[in-house]
């Protein structure tokens, strides 16, 4: 593969992961957002939502270019498609602390705007409690964190400086860690909505799909390297 | 010097820089896979979009034809909920389980002929015609407050009367203790139906709850027929209760001297009580009851304070005398 080809390809990965947050942009201009009964909830949902999307399409890329050699150039698309699951991951937190926790971002705006920046202090001290109780006490809370600290965890050590100063081993073995991110996001997802809502099943069908193929790789190679082995002792 | 190109040959050009037949096709094919990665890429991208566009189309607006009702008591003086966001934003499973699912799809719904049965411990079994129980007292405007389990909150102008003046034409018998309230399930007419579900929804009250001059026998919102999604023909206002509370699309009145089975409750009872009055003091499990977002004409809700009985103790709080409200929930 060519680096310009890749270069290329890598500005339509960014614009691809940057249309979401341009549509909620416009769904915000266009004053859609204004006629939606239940805002916070829907940017938290849609922030959540793509999160999760864009996580999933990041576990793809092994699997997928895994069928055949000539794609795998993929690989070279998995940090960035992770970083921007970190990004939606981060959207959905800043989502949680400053919408939906009652944190009042239209009264921090006034009160900066007549000079008084500690009210941004103030707004949160308020929320606070709120937030504080959530994370004691609801699971789904506590479980969509963590994914959000691996990702944070994997985001951090994602330069390649980094991954060189950490040794291939040891960064490999934390970034194997993306598997229990992104099940603990599908299991907030799971807590989080109603009894007998269904919604999540889809989500976690595709994770299933991801994580089977690699079990059934790793098989697939065990069972070849052995019949080598056979073949190698005859 | 003369060239001799009659057979392509051209002496400038070296032999390393002819592409061979082999990597040619090999680039072709890259090129292919290039091509229908960057199609199928875009392709994903315009399926995404049109999908999110689905999320821009505001609801429809509804001719609805307007009812006749005077100012009723109870009535607060809140800023009152939109029409449109209280006729898009809705909790009516059987047209499927997004909020904003049900104005889309309970179209389908059929509200004329209509027929409501009374049924169990009554004086006699009836069935009544929907025009029939409209027309059978005047109906009042009562602008309530409307707060949702899943702590959100609107200020709805709901038209009807009162449910004691229905339960008397019902003629109870004096062994009736509880009233079930058996909403329509209809697969055809509803078409999304949630698989999972014991459907019909159904929800109940304590007799003595019922007959409360608060609960109120609802045919329509803001002056106007009830939008299909929120209910209609015939459902029954709350205000002290959560709002899954409040059945829609009613078939039938069952009189009974058990507590009745109804929907949430059976479904995850630590989350769901059968009283479910608003109580900031009980949590549910999954965020704190003491707080709501309230739906109003702002851009970004504002939380407040949730009141006991939603602030209608001073007309409710009598029915509960002596009960443990954190065991009977």
């Amino acid at each position: 593969m060519q680096k310009q080809t890749i270069i290329l390809l890598k500005a339509v990965t960014h614009i691809l992961c940057l249309l979401p947050l341009l549509s909620l942009y416009r769904f915000y201009s266009s004053g859609a957002l204004a006629l939606n009964s239940d805002p916070i909830n829907f940017i938290t949902h849609f922030t959540g939502n793509w999160a999760l999307w864009i996580l999933l399409a990041s576990l793809a890329i092994t699997p997928i270019r895994r069928i055949s050699v000539r794609i795998s150039w993929l690989i070279r698309f998995r940090r960035l498609i992770g970083l921007y699951a970190f990004f939606y991951a981060t959207l959905h937190l800043a989502t949680y602390l400053f919408l939906f926790s009652g944190y009042d971002v239209v009264a921090v705006l006034d009160g900066l705007r007549a000079g008084h920046p500690a009210v941004i202090f103030e707004q949160f001290r308020q929320v606070w409690p709120y937030i504080w109780d959530d994370v004691m006490k609801r699971r789904f809370v506590q479980v969509g964190f963590l994914a959000w600290l691996i990702l944070l965890a994997l985001a951090a050590t994602s330069p390649a400086a980094i991954m060189r100063a950490m040794g291939g081993k040891n960064w490999q073995r934390l970034h194997r860690f993306v598997y229990l991110a992104a099940a603990a996001a599908v299991i907030h997802y799971w807590w989080l909505v109603k009894t007998g809502v269904l919604s999540p099943w889809k989500d976690t069908a595709i994770l299933a799909v991801l994580l089977l193929a690699r079990v059934g790789y790793v098989l697939l190679k065990k069972r070849s390297v052995s019949t080598t082995k056979v073949v190698a002792a005859r | 010097m003369q060239r001799n190109y009659a057979r392509g040959y051209d002496p400038e050009i070296k032999s390393a820089d002819i592409t061979s037949e082999s990597s040619f096709e090999g680039f072709r094919k890259q090129r292919r896979l290039l091509i229908a990665g960057g199609a199928s890429a875009v392709g994903l991208g315009i399926a995404a979009a049109s999908r999110l566009s689905s999320y821009f189309t505001s609801p429809d607006t509804v001719h609805a034809q307007t009812l006749t009702s005077t100012p009723g008591k109870f009535n607060t003086s809140e800023n009152q909920t939109p029409y449109a966001k209280a006729t898009s934003f809705n909790n009516y499973y059987e047209f499927g389980t997004d909020k904003s699912d049900p104005a889309k799809h309970a179209g389908t719904l059929k509200t004329r002929p209509w027929t409501v049965q009374v049924t169990g411990m009554v004086k006699t079994q009836k069935t009544l015609d929907i025009d029939t129980i409209l027309k059978h007292r005047p109906l009042e405007s009562r602008i309530y407050r409307h707060r949702c389990v899943e702590a959100w909150s609107m200020v709805i102008p709901w038209d009807g009367y009162s449910l004691s003046e229905f339960i008397n034409l019902c003629e109870p018998l004096p062994s009736a203790k509880f009233v079930q309230f058996v909403t329509l399930v209809d697969k055809k007419q509803m078409p999304d139906l949630p698989f999972g579900y014991d459907w019909p929804y159904s929800e109940g009250l304590r007799l003595d709850e019922a007959m409360n001059p608060l609960a109120l026998l609802t045919f329509g919102c803001y002056g106007k027929v009830l939008p299909n999604q929120n209910g209609a023909p015939i459902r029954v206002v709350m205000p002290w209760k959560y709002g899954f509370k409040n059945a829609k699309s009613i078939v039938r009145f069952h009189f009974t001297d058990k507590q009745p089975h109804t929907t949430w409750n059976e479904i995850n009872s630590s989350e769901y009580g059968f009283y479910s009055n608003v109580n900031p003091k009980v949590d549910h499990p999954r965020w704190t009851q003491a707080r709501e977002r309230r739906i109003d004409n702002s851009l970004l809700p504002h939380y407040i304070p949730t009141q006991m009985f939603n602030g209608y103790a001073d007309q409710v709080a009598g029915l509960y005398n002596g009960m443990d409200l954190k065991r009977y929930y």
